[in-house]
């Protein structure tokens, strides 16, 4: 008998494509008959691999332990893991296509679906929701199944969660370069996009919730904790900032709920905590299970968990106004915001020093280790940032640095320092683990990439913290005589050496990215394979 | 050891955790987004601020669509240099109408918040087409295609709706009007364009394309770009109505 799960699934997927055929029928915009066909297809595909599972296996039912141990299910994850490093070399390499375009304009090309203006969207997107997400869903199954030593609940339902989550992004980056925006930075995709998120999110919780509550531990492990703050806190934030009305269900375009001084509000509010709880809490999860794990040393402390964690997702949510000083949001709004940004940096380190010191005794493993190196300069990049971000979050800091490079430079540091380097070093260590390798192709190009990205990154926020600087100091400079000593041009011109100095970090990053890339694929090719699977280690048993 | 102990409601109960979360996470927005409804200062009532004419809105869409915000802010700030360089700071009450909101963050380019008016539509539509042969400096992008485009209207009176819905006051009859208005805004010549003065009083109606043969994207975009900060006649202001 085919199980309630897969009639389930089999019946709302038909339902979709019978859906998504009539609306790419009767629509004349082409780039919804263009998404409404992908759907139906994709719909379909889901179909008929859950009946040919179905008459493949003869409907029995996996077992949920094998010689009594947790029989994992990890083909979702590696279907993760290979996305993340494909988008991420995607994602780098459309980053790098703008950073040049805005060094040589030129290579815009003059077309729709080469310009900057569409380009950039897809690259926050597919290196913050398509690398960074796969890399938050992979690990998160991965970890939330070995911390509660159970197997994700369901046969189809995390796939759905994760090729689901794929077709939002295939979605979204095609729609980006056909000109389909709403233009809320970090939530550009249409409002069809939105809805078909909203269902995998919603999924997606479950999954990590069932997961939970068949956990044979008695305590949640503090990275779940962290996933959990994670999923939930961006399901609220998705939902509040994307309300939208759809001009009609035949149409791209849709009209915002909120507008001008509520809608900017809401919008940091989002945006901020889109790096608050999207690239930080999730990758905090992160490093609360890989650190450890990779260090073979327990979470230097308990207690220090426990007010990181709450202290961090209860301020955090406070600081998105810092983004409008100035501006027609009331003055208490963005005051409020900067001041809870200051009071934010203390958690923030908190984290850093509980992840950084879960290496006390293993120090010397950064000699040999250079992937638990590049975990550790990652939750360095993030030390730096945090005292970073509260500093331009002050008013009279912030007037000179918003609007300027200084704060694409910021966003990179955290990015690229932090939220990149913990994902390589989750990658790096999931990937042996998942295809059940003894180790690493090859260490050596770990280090290769360490070194060549890190080069890469100092130039880049170097880069911008000159040219941030130099074009704020530019715009509000005056002459002898009380005049504004520079046209806006002139301010543009003298970016260009910058801009040039960015590229080349960003071209650096990418040749890492390619290091690593080729470095797991060798692995999962030819590496060694593990014997008998290791039992999970001491050093996870919940901190205590 | 007591008081740590406490803790281990939220460990061991998935539950309690998940409430925990949400409570934790909700107090901060609420006490910052709530009261942007009801505060004087941000649903100020200002002269001037109309619902935007169905070709500016047209034009607005394709802003949005190319992604002009990522490098043009529309958010002038109270500073010496802002002022002198843009104009008025911006007001609440100029963006009331914006579903959603340009304010943006960054200024590869200029703010645009009060470029209506400062430059001829030909400046405009050559700039748009190729801006090095206006701003040698310019890093800008091309859109040469606009003026190539004919403009979608099919859609129009939808997107006036759906715009209705959530607040912004179109009258009926400028609802009923849509099609022929979005064309009529950038025609001239046409009887349309009277009817088009009567319902819209204070919207200027010009080929912007300077290309009579037809209504292109790039009229609309010239449209948006040229009526933006023309609304509020700050001559006659009062910047203290709105004070408390």
């Amino acid at each position: 008998m085919l199980s309630l799960e897969e009639g389930g699934f089999a019946l709302f997927l038909v339902l979709l494509a019978f859906a998504c055929l009539i609306v790419a029928g009767k629509t004349f915009d082409q780039v919804m008959a263009f998404h409404a066909s992908v759907g139906a297809l994709i719909a379909a595909g889901g179909v008929f691999y859950i009946f040919k599972n179905y008459f493949d296996d003869g409907g029995v039912q996996i077992p949920q332990e094998i010689d009594g141990k947790p029989n994992y299910n990890l083909g979702p994850i590696k279907f993760g893991a290979v996305a993340a490093m494909f988008w991420g070399i995607a994602g780098f390499t459309v980053g790098l296509i703008i950073a040049l375009q805005l060094a040589y304009p030129a290579l815009n090309f003059d077309l729709p679906w080469t310009n900057f203006g569409r380009l950039r969207p897809l690259h926050t997107s597919a290196v913050i929701f398509a690398f960074g997400g796969n890399v938050l869903l992979a690990t998160s199954m991965y970890v939330v199944q070995r911390t509660s030593r159970a197997r994700m609940p369901g046969k189809i339902l995390p796939w759905f969660v994760i090729v689901g989550y794929n077709v939002f992004i295939l979605i979204a980056g095609t729609g980006y370069l056909l000109g389909v925006t709403q233009s809320k930075e970090y939530a550009e995709p249409e409002w069809y996009a939105d809805l078909w998120l909203t269902i995998v999110w919603v999924a997606y919780l479950l999954l990590f919730l069932g997961t939970i509550w068949k956990r044979k531990e008695p305590h949640i492990y503090v990275a779940n904790w962290f996933y959990l703050a994670f999923i939930v806190t961006i399901a609220m934030l998705h939902i509040t900032n994307n309300l939208a009305v759809p001009v009609s269900i035949y149409s791209t375009q849709s009209v915002i709920v909120w507008s001008g001084v509520q809608d900017a509000m809401v919008q940091w509010w989002y945006g901020h905590n889109a790096v608050g709880f999207f690239l930080t809490a999730g990758f905090l999860a992160i490093m609360y299970y890989f650190v450890p794990k990779r260090a073979e040393r327990p979470v230097y402390s308990y207690r220090l968990s426990i007010v990181h964690f709450w202290a961090l997702i209860f301020i955090y949510i406070w600081a998105g106004p810092h983004h409008l000083h100035y501006t027609a949001l009331p003055q208490w709004a963005s005051t409020l915001g900067a001041t809870f940004s200051i009071i934010l940096w203390m958690p923030s380190w908190g984290g850093m020093i509980n992840g950084l010191m879960t290496l006390s005794g293993a120090w010397d493993k950064l000699r040999t280790d250079p992937v638990l190196r590049m975990m550790v300069v990652s939750v360095a990049f993030y030390g730096m940032s945090t005292f970073e971000g509260p500093l331009m979050s002050l008013r009279a800091v912030n007037s000179l640095s918003h609007y300027t490079d200084w704060t694409i430079g910021h966003v990179h540091s955290g990015a690229l320092g932090w939220v990149g380097y913990i994902s390589f070093g989750a990658l790096y260590c999931l990937v042996p683990w998942l295809w059940n390798k003894k180790s690493l192709y090859s260490l050596k190009l770990v280090d290769w990439h360490f070194w060549v990205s890190t080069i890469g990154i100092v130039l880049y926020i170097t880069a911008m913290w000159v040219s941030g600087i130099m074009q704020g100091l530019m715009w509000r400079a005056y002459d002898s005589l009380g005049f504004l000593e520079y046209s806006f041009i002139e301010t543009v011109e003298a970016m260009h050496p910058f801009y040039v100095v960015r590229a080349l970090g960003g071209a650096l990053f990418v040749i890492g990215a390619l290091i690593m890339a080729y470095n797991l694929w060798m692995t999962v090719r030819y590496g060694e394979a593990e014997e008998a699977e290791a039992a999970p280690t001491g050093s996870l048993a919940a901190a205590e | 050891m007591s008081i740590w102990s406490k803790h281990q409601i939220f460990e061991k109960n998935s539950f309690v955790l998940l409430i925990g979360i949400l409570v934790a996470v909700s107090i901060g927005g609420l006490v910052e987004i709530a009261p942007l409804f009801y505060l004087k200062s941000t649903i100020e009532k200002t002269e001037g601020m109309r619902p935007y004419t169905p070709l500016e809105l047209a034009g607005r869409e394709i802003y949005i669509r190319e992604g002009c915000y990522l490098c043009h802010s529309q958010m002038v700030r109270p500073m010496r240099d802002e002022l002198e360089r843009y104009g008025h700071y911006s007001l609440a009450a100029e963006s009331m109408y914006d579903h959603p909101f340009q304010w943006g963050s960054k200024r590869t380019g200029p703010d645009l918040a009060r470029v209506g008016g400062k430059y001829s539509d030909a400046w405009h539509v050559e700039h748009l087409i190729d801006p090095r042969s206006l701003v040698p400096a310019s890093i800008m992008p091309g859109y040469p295609f606009l003026a190539e485009n004919e403009l979608e209207i099919r859609d129009i009176e939808n997107m006036l709706k759906a715009n209705m819905f959530v607040g912004v006051p179109y009258t009926d009859e400028q609802l009923a009007s849509a099609k022929m208005d979005i064309r009529a805004q950038a025609m001239p010549d046409s009887d349309a364009a009277y009817e088009f003065v009567e319902r819209w009083p204070t919207a200027i109606v010009r080929d912007y394309d300077g290309n009579p043969e037809k209504v292109t994207e790039m009229d609309a975009m010239v449209a948006y770009l040229q009526m933006l900060g023309t609304l509020v006649d700050f001559s006659i202001y009062d910047d203290k109505a709105n004070l408390r």
